[in-house]
């Protein structure tokens, strides 16, 4: 195969799209793709000040990439999740990232913030890592954007992780979680808006991306992800993928414009209120972020400031 | 040549020639989980890979539980 835009040598094949490209051209299909979902599901506006979740993963600084030479107003918001080496090592191409290209990272660290870790967290509350790790993401993300003012917080959520998690919501009939899957969620009740402008673009063309641009990330991963169905998911996907190129976007895209709307009344309608002890949204007096604090924390979490602490802000 | 995988890394002696296709065949490999990079430039499916190269076969999965859309109070 020669590329589909300029018939020279080919760096990728993409079999969903029965098309190769160059260098060249695969950097501006990347884009050209996440233009698509931005327009599609109305993500943000080209003027929106946009908070990029960073991992120092492949999908979330190629998105910030992206954003950044699409032009858009971004500022990357890093968490130290406290994870060993892998935490360091991530939050260190996250820092690379920004600094290469003079861009704003806030930085924020579970254990000097919150007085834990995510590994410490697990332990404590005997829960599975991945549990506190998301719960405490999602705090934070929410609370930097609303403090911080930001019209709408993205991720680098892509094709691969939505038809995974919809797989697994199918596999198990979680209805309410059905009717939430959608790549775009309103600003409402106390939360920022939030998108995930790579839904178009697989996990393979994300990593494909990263070396093209020539992107440092952390390819190793994380050592509390091994063994969760999340990954086992994404085999049996791929599998069939193999098998019938275009089947992921076909199941995740087929549900969203034929099914989702069936399951958007599923769910209990819930009262919020402001936390006593952070003001987020919850049904309870104290929401799930500062019970998993008071848990986790070694010191007194009545000393733990429970708003974003941004350790070190990079302009 | 010299195959080194990562995520997870491990290195090994591999007898040529291999395209890229028949590499990830030869290890059994899912095509749509992996790259394959040589000296730092992806390489495409039909293209052949020089004898002696030193080929680098990346997992390209990644990822812990998921950001679930959440229940009403943790969205």
């Amino acid at each position: 195969m020669k590329c589909r835009v300029c018939r020279g040598a080919p760096v990728i094949e993409l079999r969903q799209h029965n098309a190769a490209f160059c260098a060249e051209h695969f950097i501006a299909f990347c884009r050209r793709q996440v233009e698509k979902a931005i327009k599609k599901f109305d993500m943000f506006s080209p003027d929106a000040r946009i908070l990029v979740a960073v991992s120092g993963g492949k999908d979330s600084l190629a998105l910030w990439d992206i954003l950044h030479d699409l032009g858009y107003e971004t500022h990357g918001l890093s968490i130290g999740l406290g994870i060993g080496d892998y935490s360091e090592t991530s939050s260190s191409f996250s820092r690379k990232f920004a600094e290469e290209r003079g861009l704003d990272l806030t930085e924020v660290d579970l254990a000097s913030g919150y007085g834990f870790t995510v590994p410490e967290a697990a332990e404590r509350t005997k829960r599975v890592p991945c549990s506190s790790c998301g719960l405490s993401k999602r705090h934070i993300f929410d609370a930097v954007a609303t403090e911080g003012g930001y019209d709408v917080v993205v991720t680098g959520h892509n094709l691969d992780d939505e038809a995974a998690v919809l797989f697994g919501n199918v596999a198990r009939w979680q209805t309410d979680y059905l009717g939430r899957q959608y790549p775009v969620l309103p600003e409402g009740n106390g939360f920022p808006r939030k998108a995930k402008p790579l839904v178009r673009l697989g996990e393979r063309e994300m990593a494909a991306y990263c070396v093209v641009r020539g992107i440092d990330y952390i390819v190793d991963e994380c050592p509390m992800a091994a063994g969760n169905k999340h990954l086992a998911y994404k085999d049996l996907l791929n599998n069939m993928e193999v098998e019938s190129p275009g089947s992921k976007h076909a199941f995740y895209f087929g549900f969203l414009e034929r099914a989702a709307e069936w399951f958007t009344g599923d769910g209990e309608e819930i009262n919020l209120v402001g936390c006593e002890r952070c003001g987020s949204p919850t049904s309870g007096e104290v929401c799930a972020f500062c019970r998993l604090v008071e848990r986790a924390a070694v010191v007194d979490s009545q000393a733990v400031q429970l708003s974003p602490r941004p350790v070190k802000e990079r302009t | 040549m010299k195959v080194r995988f990562r995520n997870p890394d491990r290195e090994v002696d591999l007898e040529g020639p291999h395209t890229v296709h028949t590499l990830v065949e030869h290890f059994e490999l899912n095509r749509e989980s992996v790259l394959v990079i040589v000296d730092g430039t992806l390489v495409a499916g039909n293209n052949q890979l020089p004898k002696n190269s030193e080929v680098e076969i990346r997992s390209v999965i990644s990822g812990g539980a998921p950001l679930q859309p959440g229940s009403p109070t943790t969205r």
